[in-house]
């Protein structure tokens, strides 16, 4: 199979990730777009890997891994404590950003 | 003594700073160190004279180092007296009537309670004096000169409680300013041409220097001249500056600081000598000035305005004899000293009056006083007889020299300057007269609470003495030539010159002017009734009345167009200058305000923003090929 159907694939799934963090309210599920897109970037990463018939792709794609853990966890601690703090976890309601 | 004459400016200038700095310790006889500094100041001045007397007329002039005052590349000045026959005459004049008028200001400012500091700043008055006087260069005469006017301004305001005295003291400083503006230009020009401003090396250059520079600069010093001594344009001051204690008319206002500007024209007579033309500007502006002069004071009620009307002629005619050259500056300087001696005579007599007369100032309310106060109806009516130029009292011989001497030249000038001066006798003899009758003849006029009195014998003492004076100086000064001599080493021998007229045609001419105006005056004002309030009166008087209309004048042609210029100005800098920078900061604020929306506090929205940029990032870069 062509590996550029991953490279369509990759985009595709970067693009509803992209899509859920924009358009979705939830955090939870804004954070999963998140996670989507870094997939999707991995995806990315290992079918360029293969097309070119080196190493670098997959190797870089471990460290993405290793940093979307860590990620989560500070991410999922981050919304716990805003809906401690504010009993809702939507991403329109604290406006606490503005300049 | 002639090296010690520092002392004259010393003296005088030590007591009001001891005055002024002494406090109210001092205020039961602090007004007698005043009186002591002023008589010091006399004595050295006296024994100086005899000393120079004893000279020979050639090594008169005697000059005095006292430091080197400016020590720079190009100007080298040092501060020095210059002690001739010219600063002498001055020295004894400003020492002997300002110790007289210190005298009789013990008695006259005695219920006042801020005498001490009256003394301090006559003597201050009369330290400048001296020092404008006695100084070896243009900017040490400056210095005593803005010292004099500062000396002016603190007195003629010295009752500032009253708005319109502070006023009229400001008036004063105002106008002065102008003058001094012309002698500051002078020097200027005088450091430009020459590279000096010491007489020696001013009059030494100017007779090398060309006439359109020596033009400039006797114009501009001529400019100087009429602020000080209340020439026409910068006249408007003086009968304002009558708001003064009545000492202070006399010393500063009559006998001493206004004549400055003819010491200046005269000691300056080197550049006048090869500036014809602005010798003659300076004998017209006294010519027209004597008769303004002249008009004013036959119209004033208010006693010390028509004395400063009178002030204001008198010293047109010794500006105009200023600007006659040589054959003028002996007789400007000769009238000079009788008036400085008639005129402080009857303003401290019109101050006996007033001391006498609670304060009135207004002839229409006085009348009849030669019997309540007849010393002061004697000394007066002999500075009457003196400023009338009755032969022999001091008056005839010098004004009638004056008018002879207007009568010297070619062409239309002698016509007009000699006219100019015989109708200001005839002028002079009847506004005074006016004021002599008016004051002192007639029907009693007196309000109510009015008692008049003689004064104490401090005041009576200096009026006699004056008196004495206006009588016999001139006649004194006259004989021999004797003034004339005394002065030549400074002013140059005078070719003699016949007048266009006769000089009997030309003195009985004016002895009948004189005559005339005192006769007017007696039928108007001595014999028949004064009216208490003015009448009403013709166009001429009303002008004459209002100093013709100097005031609105000056309103008109400078104040006015000043203030809308400066108008226009604040105007032009709030439309163009502020608006814009206030409108590109108003830009940046805007600006500031749109982009601050972007800021609002979505998550998602900025996200969304993270991923445009992204986007376009990607796109130049995969577009651009980077």
């Amino acid at each position: 199979m062509d590996p550029i159907n991953f490279v369509i694939l990759a985009s595709v799934l970067f693009a509803i990730g992209a899509a859920a963090v924009l358009l979705r309210r939830n955090a939870i599920i804004a954070f999963m777009g998140v996670e989507l897109m870094l997939n999707a970037a991995n995806l990315a990463l290992v079918a360029f890997s293969r097309i070119h018939g080196e190493i670098d792709g997959q190797i870089m794609a471990f460290f993405v891994l290793v940093v979307a853990a860590a990620e989560v966890v500070v991410g999922l601690a981050i919304i716990i404590a805003v809906f401690r703090a504010r009993q809702t976890i939507s991403l329109d309601e604290p406006a606490e950003l503005k300049g | 003594m002639l090296d010690l004459t520092w002392l004259l400016i010393a003296v005088p200038l030590a007591s009001s700073a001891f005055l002024l700095l002494g406090g109210k310790r001092l205020d039961p006889w602090g007004h007698w160190v005043g009186v002591a500094a002023s008589g010091t100041a006399f004595l050295v001045g006296l024994v100086a004279l005899i000393q120079m007397l004893g000279l020979d007329s050639h090594d008169r002039a005697h000059a005095v180092h006292l430091f080197s005052w400016i020590p720079g590349g190009e100007l080298n000045l040092d501060a020095g007296l210059l002690v001739d026959p010219l600063s002498m005459t001055f020295v004894m004049l400003v020492t002997f009537v300002g110790t007289l008028i210190h005298l009789y200001s013990v008695a006259y400012m005695e219920h006042d309670p801020s005498r001490r500091r009256f003394f301090a700043y006559l003597n201050l008055f009369v330290a400048a004096m001296l020092l404008l006087v006695l100084a070896d260069s243009y900017l040490l005469l400056f210095v005593g000169w803005e010292g004099v006017g500062l000396a002016s301004y603190l007195l003629i305001g010295f009752w500032n409680h009253k708005p319109e005295y502070a006023t009229a003291a400001n008036k004063a400083f105002v106008v002065n300013r102008i003058g001094d503006m012309g002698l500051i230009i002078a020097m200027g020009l005088m450091f430009t041409y020459f590279g000096a401003l010491d007489f020696d090396s001013v009059f030494a250059a100017a007779e090398g220097a060309s006439t359109a520079q020596l033009t400039a600069i006797g114009l501009a010093l001529l400019v100087a001249a009429c602020g000080k001594s209340a020439q026409f344009p910068l006249q408007s001051w003086l009968g304002d500056a009558m708001a003064g204690p009545t000492p202070v008319s006399a010393l500063i206002h009559a006998a001493t600081m206004v004549t400055a500007g003819v010491y200046l024209i005269v000691r300056s007579a080197p550049i006048y000598e090869g500036a014809p033309a602005a010798q003659t500007t300076v004998a017209a502006i006294g010519a027209f000035t004597l008769i303004l002069g002249a008009l004013i004071g036959m119209a004033k009620d208010d006693i010390k305005k028509a004395l400063a009307a009178s002030t204001m002629s008198q010293i047109g005619y010794m500006v105009l004899a200023a600007g006659l050259g040589p054959i003028g500056y002996a007789f400007a300087i000769f009238h000079l000293v009788t008036h400085g001696f008639f005129k402080a005579g009857m303003f401290l007599g019109a101050g006996s009056v007033m001391h006498g007369m609670n304060d009135q100032v207004d002839m229409r309310r006085f009348g009849a006083l030669r019997t309540a106060m007849v010393t002061t109806w004697v000394t007066f009516g002999l500075g009457w007889l003196a400023i009338l130029g009755v032969p022999p009292f001091s008056g005839f011989w010098s004004k009638d020299k004056i008018i002879e001497a207007a009568f010297v030249g070619e062409g239309a000038q002698p016509w007009i300057l000699g006219g100019a001066a015989l109708i200001g006798a005839g002028l002079t003899a009847f506004y005074m007269s006016r004021l002599f009758f008016m004051t002192f003849h007639g029907k009693a006029r007196w309000t109510d609470d009015q008692h008049p009195h003689e004064s104490p014998a401090l005041m009576t003492v200096p009026m006699i003495i004056l008196a004495v004076g206006s009588a016999f100086l001139g006649l004194f000064l006259a004989m021999g030539d004797r003034f004339t001599m005394w002065l030549e080493p400074v002013t140059g021998h005078a070719e003699h010159h016949e007048p266009v007229l006769p000089v009997a045609v030309i003195m009985i001419a004016t002895l009948a002017l004189v005559a005339l105006g005192v006769w007017a005056a007696w039928r108007k004002y001595g014999v028949a009734d004064v009216p208490e309030l003015a009448p009403a009166a013709s166009l001429a008087t009303i002008a004459a009345r209002n100093d013709m209309f100097q005031d609105s004048v000056n309103r008109g042609v400078f104040e006015r167009p000043g203030t809308h210029l400066t108008r226009t100005l604040v105007y032009a800098d709030a439309a163009l200058v502020d608006s814009a920078v206030d409108k590109t900061a108003g830009g940046w604020a805007r600006t500031g305000e749109s982009v601050r929306k972007t800021q609002n506090g979505q998550v998602r929205s900025y996200a969304l923003t993270m991923l445009v940029g992204l986007v376009i990032v990607i796109l130049v870069v995969v577009q651009g090929g980077l």
